[in-house]
């Protein structure tokens, strides 16, 4: 487990600003906490995946919630290496309202030696009324195989 | 130009994401192979590198939803309702290529499986699974 808050929130730094993809959706960290974090993507008309709506497209939607699983994840495992997803379940309840922000919340709630579990949802006003939930597992780096 | 590929080219155009995302699409008869050129804002692993899983999964949908406005057409997009997206090897710094699968299309819900490979065809990198709920298209 992480015992310096520093080490995790560095790493949350460098997924937010050094991760390619995260820094072309202009992803922002919300939140750090152990086995938790949160990030918001704000909306932007090149994200749009319904032009009648102008609603931000599913797949931003499915990156944020893959990217702050995984910041959850590092949180609690301390694993300086990127984790790996195994699989990614997500439900879509309803579309984002339009031309609003999307908030992804992770929760890493079981680590095993080489397993991470996590839920998420995301949500634009309110995290009672979420947008999308997620369920998700990880191989950490030393489960690695090839 | 085909009317299915006619409706291909609109939905790729019309969806400012696909654009954001690179992607292309090509059909062949009735199948359409979607194409996803590398680029350097997709990479979500510098380290390896590795496409980010989130954009693989985005790919699968999209080219779930693709699919479905050709073979599907309506004047709205469809709405994914859920979807399960299985991670079998890094996506690497190269040509992601897809195909779907309409496993079964009901009146309102599509089931749809769609596939991703890079350089070799039986080594898959992803796999979606999802269901989609079919737009009414008001002129048919």
């Amino acid at each position: 487990m992480t015992d310096d808050p520093g080490l995790a929130s560095e790493y949350a730094e460098h997924m937010i600003r050094e991760v390619p993809q995260a820094a072309a959706l202009g992803i922002e960290l919300v939140s750090l906490g152990p086995s938790r974090g949160a990030m918001r993507v704000p909306w932007r008309e090149d994200l749009v995946g319904d032009p009648d709506t102008g609603v931000i497209a599913g797949g931003v939607v499915t990156t944020v919630l893959d990217h702050v699983c995984g910041l959850s994840v590092r949180s609690l495992s301390g694993d300086p290496f990127p984790t790996a997803t195994l699989d990614l379940r997500i439900d879509y309840m309803r579309p984002a309202a339009p031309r609003s922000d999307v908030i992804a919340e992770a929760h890493c709630y079981k680590l095993t030696r080489t397993i991470a579990f996590v839920r998420a949802t995301a949500y634009d006003t309110d995290p009672d009324d979420p947008i999308a939930t997620a369920q998700a597992a990880f191989v950490l780096h030393e489960g690695m195989g090839s | 130009m085909s009317d299915q590929a006619q409706r291909l080219t609109d939905f790729l155009q019309r969806v400012p994401y696909v654009r954001f995302l690179g992607m292309r699409a090509e059909l062949a008869g009735d199948e359409m192979t979607a194409i996803l050129p590398y680029a350097p804002h997709l990479v979500g692993n510098v380290l390896l590198p590795a496409l980010h899983g989130g954009v693989l999964g985005a790919f699968l949908e999209m080219t779930a939803l693709a699919q479905l406005s050709v073979f599907q057409p309506s004047e709205r997009v469809h709405k994914t309702i859920d979807v399960t997206i299985e991670y079998l090897r890094p996506g690497r710094s190269v040509t992601t290529y897809a195909r779907a699968d309409l496993r079964k299309v009901g009146r309102r819900i599509a089931n749809v499986h769609v596939e991703a490979w890079q350089e070799q065809r039986d080594r898959p990198v992803a796999a979606l699974r999802g269901h989609f709920m079919l737009s009414k298209d008001p002129a048919a």
